[in-house]
């Protein structure tokens, strides 16, 4: 059962995350440009009642994985499923979403198979008979187009990079069986913060630099929850151990691609610019008006983020009465 | 304890990138290159290792001659033994490098690998993970803390949205993410005897590694589209600055 396309899905809390729906979308259009067909693996614990939704985003084939051994989603577990996923469906291309655990399992899994692999893509195409992705690089101070010859190739693609396009496909599902026998990663234990957005899949973000001058990030807190959004910090502040590293913005943080950026009191280090570069619109607030972060966004207020911000929020909050 | 640690020269964060003119390449000159900030903090995490269990810490970057500066710099931090894999100007990609490095890592036994969880130069997440595939051991990305004992090594590696506590048996290879350890500076003395400590230099060729041709090749590279100066927002006070500033959002951007 040869097919063009292998993509791979991942859940939380018993749903598919977002960039598992652009996974399968990108997908779809690289078997389009094969004409050929696109498989999805469905990979977990008690996933079957969700498996169906891959139909819904041009899955033709539903490939689902029910293992007790894969309901941590650690990545040696997952890692030699996906391989026998390959095997099994003998793909030209493997795509899985750019998360941590994604990552790891396309890393290993290029090692295991040979075969090319272009991490953290925000397109993928084909030309000719080859698999040609964009990559940025540098931390996003550069884009990089780059050939995979060989089979399969594998690519992650960057969460929110790719629109996730509802385009029915036949959905047929199969479940597969596989072996976890071997593995050796075990879970001590799982601390997760109830509620958080994830910064990459946000559509908004909010952070707060050297200007919030300590660890009471209050009022960027209720603009971020105002709009919906996650909370994000500067490398300084982050340096500074007003925010954990999780929420650090920048080359040597998360790279972050909201609709809606709002940087605080961050003076716009070359480092924070190429983590915020993909954003769509950027605001900028910093009471020096000569602050860099002022020539990389769209809109800019100089004035005290400690009263422009809260302004901010209730100006946000008066369009919800 | 055997501990390997994996280093890669890059260019200062700082740096600010240009393309070069064969449009496949970056333009160095003028880039101050530095240990990649995530290979500083391994070489933290084995020094600490080693002086806890004892042991020795050496060293591996595959590299041109400039490579040796972050060598040095390592072996100054106090790291035992330093190699240097040339690769005398082949071009390698990804798994090429992970190819080299495991079959110099499988020519000693050691207990624990470390590399950083990705070079900032390239971004790719790949070395590390394939390097242990290779050596066929397990690995953890992303540690920000880790404990050994009883041939076990027990890591906290950040996830979305939280972390999650990991245990598998030794040998392994893990990646170090920012909040594992504050890296040292190297003292003066450590530089002064760094300079005299041999540096072992394996030729490619000579490491019975074929890397094969590689599968993954730069055909073009470009800067992305830059954000020209934004539109400054006037008012008499903040709450007036703010309503433009949400009316714009809302009209023109109409993102809210």
């Amino acid at each position: 059962m040869s097919q063009a396309v292998l993509a791979i899905t991942e859940q939380i809390d018993g749903s598919f995350k977002n960039v598992s729906f652009e996974v399968i979308s990108a997908g779809a259009k690289i078997a389009g440009s094969l004409k050929g067909q696109l498989a999805v693996a469905v990979m977990g614990s008690d996933i079957e009642n969700i498996a169906g939704q891959a139909a819904e985003y041009g899955a033709e084939k539903i490939l689902v994985v029910d293992h007790d051994g894969l309901k941590d989603g650690l990545s040696d577990a997952c890692t030699q499923a996906a391989a026998q996923l390959v095997e099994k469906t003998d793909p030209l291309v493997v795509m899985i979403g750019a998360t941590s655990l994604g990552k790891d399992i396309a890393a290993r899994l290029s090692a295991r198979l040979n075969a090319p692999l272009a991490m953290d893509c925000v397109d993928v195409r084909v030309d000719g008979d080859q698999v040609v992705a964009t990559r940025p690089m540098y931390g996003g101070k550069v884009l990089a187009d780059v050939r995979l010859t060989g089979s399969p190739a594998i690519v992650t693609i960057r969460p929110r990079a790719i629109k996730a396009v509802v385009a029915p496909g036949a959905g047929e599902v199969e479940k597969v069986d596989i072996n976890l026998d071997g593995t050796r990663l075990n879970l001590v234990e799982k601390h997760m913060e109830t509620g958080k957005i994830e910064l990459t899949e946000a559509d908004v973000v909010v952070t707060g630099g050297r200007g919030m001058g300590g660890k009471d990030y209050g009022v960027i807190e209720a603009l971020a929850e105002s709009l919906g959004g996650a909370v994000g910090a500067s490398r300084s502040a982050v340096d500074e151990g007003w925010r954990p590293v999780a929420d650090q913005v920048g080359q040597t943080g998360k790279v972050v691609a909201p609709n809606l950026y709002v940087a605080c009191g961050v003076s716009g280090a070359i480092q924070h610019l190429a983590g915020m570069a993909s954003s769509r619109v950027v605001v900028a607030i910093n009471k020096d008006p000569e602050a860099p972060i002022f020539s990389k966004c769209d809109f800019g207020i100089a004035g005290d983020l400690f009263e422009v911000v809260p302004a901010v929020t209730a100006e946000i909050e008066k369009l919800k009465d | 304890m055997e501990i390997a640690v994996l280093l890669k020269q890059v260019p200062t964060t700082e740096s600010l990138i240009d393309i070069a003119d064969d449009g496949v390449s970056i333009k160095t000159d003028g880039i101050n290159w530095v240990m990649n900030p995530y290979d500083e903090m391994a070489v933290e995490e084995a020094l600490q290792t080693r002086d806890e269990v004892g042991g020795k810490v050496t060293v591996f970057s595959l590299g041109p001659e400039k490579a040796v500066a972050v060598l040095r710099t390592a072996l100054a931090m106090g790291a035992d033994a330093a190699v240097r894999i040339d690769p005398e100007d082949k071009i390698l990609d990804g798994i090429a490098v992970a190819k080299v490095i495991a079959g110099e890592l499988k020519k000693d036994a050691f207990d624990l690998v470390i590399a950083g969880h990705r070079a900032v130069d390239d971004d790719n997440f790949q070395i590390g993970p394939a390097v242990a595939e290779i050596m066929n051991i397990p690995h953890i990305s992303m540690v920000i803390e880790k404990n050994i004992a009883d041939g076990k090594i027990k890591c906290t590696r950040t996830i979305e949205g939280g972390t999650i506590e990991l245990e598998t048996a030794l040998p392994a290879l893990i990646t170090t993410q920012r909040g594992l350890n504050e890296p040292r500076y190297a003292s003066l003395t450590g530089i002064m005897k760094a300079k005299k400590k041999p540096i072992d230099t394996r030729l490619l060729s000579e490491t019975g590694t074929d890397p094969g041709t590689p599968m993954v090749e730069t055909i073009a590279m470009r800067l992305p589209p830059q954000r020209q100066g934004g539109r400054m927002i006037d008012g008499d006070s903040a709450a007036d600055k703010a309503a433009q500033l949400v009316k714009a959002l809302r009209e023109e951007a109409k993102i809210i």
